[in-house]
């Protein structure tokens, strides 16, 4: 029970940490009003890095997160432009996704090419279509996009849980279910642990892989109708460097990036923790964005170091 | 063999679409034409590209040399406004090449931690390390002038580009470090069967060392470029996405990203590849915009094509018996 | 199963072999590896189809082609690498697939319980939460044979489920196997163990090169015949015992290893070869003959002893140093350790001699072509150039490019591991007769073999191994088969 949940552990620590650290250093700081701030800010980029983590749990990786998140806000943008609204072209975009998602999975696992190339390839089609489309930002005039962005709960303290924080805690808990509460969770998990076995053991390999990325593809489509309905725009350079912060809050949250060991809870706080980074650093003023881009890169060390130690203790214990 | 190919598709397009496409002149003593630009713009990617084409024989991978690029053209500002001689300059910007290429390889050969995983960690900070740099000496504006440096960009030997030649002298380099030495039959063992390499008395660590070494090399070179050509630091967009391109380039030529096999000619015609198809793009009066998704098309169809299932599945489909 | 064949590229793997078990029954599968007990597992159990012959069940015949099926069938397999996944938690791994759900979501409480019901079947109790890699490979294993137990399973195959247990784990586990066979499972039991064969076995059967040599109840075949069985070969020809150069003249050892051992690899061992001397490595599977070899050659550490090489002592030992100092070593696994797929014959051949060079005195493409050339001809390998992938060669072939590479670096001391496996008749007299005349100029050879004619044709020695230590060496005139099978088998702990 202890060691599967350490990395998690550890990612919260690592978070309040920095959040008590923020508290000690600035005023105003310890409060839910920059708790859900930064909620809201990272909620979409959290989303897409939820559904990566179930890519990547299962050993495999999506490049083609950030270019989704533009080129859904793109289409958005020119279907409110058309008169549709919001909530019916964010579905259709999330049907979308999910097929995209679908596609990439069939792709990888029936011409047997390696997720990193297909998926890359994903990228530059997405990004590319979102310049096609526009090359300017486009903004969503629908009134629904008002009342979206100022539906919020309260929160003791003085601080909101905006909107689009609360889509993601949702999505998230149905994340949160599919991970543990579901065969096809499962056979993530077992994919990644160890494919042979996995294949050995039963578990549907093509079904469940086609299944997996389509899921990511669906989360990173969710992502980019939060953050076009956030900004009240689509923009084409929208989510670019995206799919790095996701897979950097995916390993800051405690799953491995060769696959079978992580939660999905942890995610959230991985991609809290690079929130929290940020603000931290916009609060200080003297620091800049350099500051933001090496304290990642350190953190990233230190958890690949600590994760590569954890894996090979409780497997080398196993061995005769 | 198909990146000849589609290289001459490509190029057979283009005459046709625009007549006078290959057309070449001679302007201030220096050749000009699409086709020299097409070699000209791709040399820096093409540089990148073999030593990506190396770092995946031994079957690993190297991501961070985007940010080598970063940190070399923030280097090299810094120690030109520092009062450096140029020529000096170039070597402390190799060196930073060197040290950057032996924090991936302890990374990956001594902490034995996966390349994708590993080289990743560079990736995030190495740009921010550039931003560092470009605050050290304080200035405001990272912009530089330099003779050497503007030579090696724009200049010319003769009609020829200086920078092909240069490109063409690091390419030689390469293969004679690779071919005419053991050292190529070395990495693609490693990167073929590492088991059988130890077995065989090739030190895997040593060789997966020098390919994350001789990777960042070539990342660094391909940084003194961009920065000439810029005569600026900018870390945070020098160089963006060229580990794709160059990723792409290695597997257009032929590249496996299992390990095995280095093409290093054929790598330079894959990078050559993505440059027609962009500066195609350009000359056939498509928006610039298009770019993006030809080039993802055109790497889908190559893909596609190398992978044996779908040729097989292909063959059955089409020829109505089963294999 | 009743004439069941099976060819790969290159090899035919199982020929016509006729295998059955009854209720209640333990019946063993026995043989060195490339006999193809694998190869028959896996088609029992829906992995692989075979290419002629048909399986039958309480007499109907039936079609496995996946593993699901067999699981569907009723048969239950526990592979030899205990195919469970280590970094989940015991539970998901017995439920994997079957999980208990209620509404569509599982229910983890009722999902434990069952897994703790299953192994307490089987007299375990232990912490179902806790990740399986956390424990001991016996536990896992026993967890694994739990998974393989359904309500409905009728057959239970396991592979080598004793290699890496202790004697009190073993005693365990035969105890549960004795409480299956009253519930009327039939059990098949591979292992290369012969004490627990005779411990638990009701049938024996022994695979060699694909066939089937030998099926009979454990009381009607004696441990004499049994290793007389797995040792032998099915060829008619047997080979003469040629007496080697004058013993006299050979002098010094060549190579010299005392107390050479490393912990939980293989007990601590003295060997000496004399130049142009053949020491065999005798034993049954597992006895430790690869690892005499690989110790040796310094392919894996030695945590005891000294070696020395031509009266110099040895300090830091690779397989790069081992070249360089002469040695050269033919692994077993041809495809995972011993060739490069996708390299060309002629580079495959020539990274024997270049690794020796180091990387930068690089051989002219001349030079690798003479060299490749030269090879070919004198193993007589088909190939119609040398720059074919060696991938693509056959089986037989690829072991002559082995050999080759090991020949290149003109090596005084020669350390082969299964030689003449995949090799057919023709091209492994080619490669006794070149192996002789280089003997005749001096190479010293040490040859780990379970062809046992073979190596009592050849040997001058023979050192005896088993169950991981060296028990005995004949020499010279007391050479015969009859001699190391009486020795294999008298030598009990």
């Amino acid at each position: 029970m202890n060691a599967k949940y350490l990395p998690l552990l550890a990612t919260i620590v690592v978070f309040s940490a920095l959040f008590i650290t923020g508290g000690i250093l600035y005023n105003n700081f310890f409060s839910t009003l920059v708790l859900g701030d930064i909620l809201a800010d990272n909620a979409f980029i959290i989303i897409a890095a939820i559904g990566t983590t179930f890519v990547i749990l299962s050993g495999g990786i999506d490049l083609s997160i950030g270019s989704m998140i533009g080129f859904v806000g793109v289409v958005m943008a020119n279907l409110d432009v058309v008169g549709w609204h919001p909530l019916a072209s964010a579905g259709m975009m999330l049907c979308f996704g999910l097929a995209f998602g679908a596609l990439q999975g069939l792709i990888i696992d029936f011409c047997e090419i390696q997720p990193f190339i297909v998926t890359l390839a994903g990228l530059f089609l997405l990004r590319g279509s979102c310049f096609m489309i526009n090359l300017d930002s486009v903004p969503i005039r629908h009134p629904f996009v008002a009342s979206f962005a100022e539906a919020s709960i309260p929160l003791p303290g003085g601080g909101f849980l905006a909107s689009s924080a609360i889509v993601m805690l949702i999505a998230l808990a149905a994340a949160i279910v599919m991970a543990h509460f579901t065969r096809f969770g499962a056979n993530i998990y077992a994919i990644g642990g160890d494919r042979v076995s996995a294949a050995l053991m039963g578990v549907p390999m093509r079904r469940t892989t086609v299944s997996i990325y389509a899921l990511g593809g669906f989360y990173s489509a969710l992502g980019g109708v939060i953050y076009a309905l956030y900004t009240s725009s689509g923009y084409p350079l929208a989510g670019t460097g995206n799919e790095l912060s996701a897979i950097a809050s995916v390993v800051l949250g405690g799953t491995v990036l060769t696959g079978g060991v992580g939660m999905v809870a942890g995610t959230l706080f991985g991609g809290m923790i690079l929130g929290l980074i940020a603000t931290l650093i916009n609060f200080n003023g003297s620091l800049n964005g350099a500051w933001i881009m090496i304290s990642g890169g350190v953190l990233l060390f230190l958890f690949i170091v600590m994760q590569r130690s954890l894996l090979s203790s409780f497997r080398l214990r196993g061995v005769g | 063999m198909w990146p000849l190919i589609a290289l001459a598709v490509i190029l057979a397009v283009d005459g046709f679409i625009s007549p006078g496409f290959f057309h070449v002149r001679v302007v201030e003593g220096r050749l000009f034409g699409n086709v020299i630009d097409i070699l000209y713009r791709a040399m820096p990617t093409a540089l990148v590209a073999l030593g990506m084409a190396i770092v995946i024989g031994t079957k690993g991978i190297d991501l961070s040399v985007g940010s080598v690029i970063a940190i070399v053209g923030a280097v090299i500002t810094w120690r030109i406004h520092a009062g450096d001689p140029h020529f000096v300059i170039l070597l402390i910007a190799l060196g930073v090449g060197i040290l950057c290429g032996l924090w991936n390889g302890f990374l990956v050969a001594v902490l034995d931690i996966q390349p994708i995983i590993a080289t990743l960690i560079l990736m995030v900070s190495g740009r921010g390390i550039g931003l560092m740099i470009n605050l050290l000496y304080g200035g405001t504006n990272p912009s530089f002038t330099s003779p050497l440096l503007q030579g090696l960009s724009v200049g010319h030997i003769g009609l020829i580009p200086t920078r092909l030649i240069l490109g063409a002298a690091i390419f030689g380099a390469l293969w004679l470090l690779i071919r005419r030495t053991a050292l190529g039959l070395f990495l693609e063992s490693v990167g073929g069967n590492s088991a059988a390499a130890d077995l065989a008395g090739i030190n895997a660590r040593l060789i997966k060392f020098a390919a994350y070494l001789i990777c960042a090399l070539c990342a660094a070179w391909a940084g003194v470029v961009l920065a000439a050509d810029t005569h600026t630091s900018d870390p945070v967009s020098v160089g963006l996405y060229i580990e794709l391109d160059a990723i792409l380039a290695v597997v257009i030529g032929g590249g496996s990203l299992a390990g095995g096999r280095i093409y290093l000619g054929m790598t330079v015609l894959g990078a050559l590849v993505i440059q027609a198809l962009t500066t195609s793009i350009l000359t056939s009066g498509l928006p610039p915009e298009y770019n993006l998704v030809v080039k993802a098309v055109v790497v889908i169809i190559v893909l596609l094509l190398q992978s044996e299932n779908l040729r097989n599945a292909l063959y059955a489909r089409l020829g109505g018996r089963k294999r | 199963m009743l004439g069941v064949s099976k060819a790969f590229p290159g090899v035919r793997a199982l020929e016509r072999v006729d295998f059955r078990v009854e209720a209640g029954e333990v019946h063993a599968l026995l043989g060195e590896n490339g006999a193809g007990k694998s190869t028959l597992i896996k088609i029992m159990t829906g992995a692989l189809r075979g290419d002629e012959g048909e399986i039958r069940i309480d007499g109907r015949p039936v079609e496995i082609g996946a593993p699901g099926e067999a699981r569907a069938l009723g048969i239950g397999t526990v592979y030899q690498e205990v195919n469970l996944i280590p970094t989940m938690s015991v539970t998901k791994n017995l439920t994997l697939g079957r999980q208990p759900r209620r509404f569509g979501l599982i229910a983890w409480r009722a999902a434990r319980n069952r897994a703790r019901e299953r192994l307490k079947r089987l007299n375990i109790d232990i912490d179902v939460e806790r990740p399986l890699g956390s424990y001991s490979v016996a536990i896992q294993q026993l967890v694994a044979i739990a998974r393989a137990l359904e309500e409905d399973t009728r057959v239970l195959v396991l592979d080598e489920p004793t290699a890496s247990l202790d004697a009190n784990e073993t005693e365990l586990l035969f105890r549960i196997m004795r409480d299956f066979k009253l519930r009327g499972i039939a059990m098949v039991f591979i292992t290369h163990f012969i004490d627990q064969v005779y411990q638990i076995a009701d049938r024996i059967s022994v695979l060699r090169n694909g066939r089937l040599v030998g099926s009979a109840a454990t009381a009607d075949l004696p441990p004499l015949k049994l290793i007389s069985l797995m040792l032998g070969r099915e060829l008619e020809r047997t080979e003469e015992r040629v007496a080697a150069a004058a013993p006299a003249a050979r002098g010094q050892p060549i190579l010299l290893a005392e107390g050479v051992g490393r912990r939980r690899l293989m007990e601590p061992f003295d060997l000496s070869i004399r130049a142009g001397e053949v020491v065999g490595l005798a034993g049954l599977l597992g006895s430790g003959r690869t690892e005499v070899a690989k110790l040796i050659f310094g392919a894996v550490r030695s945590d005891s002893g000294r070696l020395s090489v031509g009266g110099v002592p040895v300090t830091s030992r690779s397989p790069g140093r081992s070249l360089r100092l002469g040695m050269a070593f033919c692994p077993e696994d041809r495809k995972a350790e011993g060739l490069f797929g996708e390299l060309t014959v002629r580079e495959n051949i020539v990274l024997g001699l270049q690794t020796k060079r180091g990387w930068l005195r690089r051989l002219s493409h001349d030079e690798q072509e003479e060299l490749a050339q030269k090879m070919i001809k004198a193993l007589g390998i088909a190939t119609p150039d040398a720059d074919k992938p060696v991938g693509q060669l056959s089986g037989g072939n690829q072991q002559k490019v082995v050999l080759a590479r090991a020949l290149v670096s003109d090596p005084r001391i020669l350390i082969l591991d299964e030689p003449t496996r995949g090799i057919d008749v023709g091209a492994h007299a080619d490669v006794v007769a070149l192996i002789r005349s280089l003997c005749a100029q001096g190479l010293a050879l040490l040859v780990a073999s379970s062809e046992l004619d073979e190596l009592v044709a050849v040997s001058d020695r023979i050192a005896v191994l088993r169950d991981r230590r060296k028990i005995g060496e004949i020499a010279e005139r007391e050479i015969t088969r009859e001699n190391v099978i009486r020795t294999i088998a008298g030598a009990k702990a």
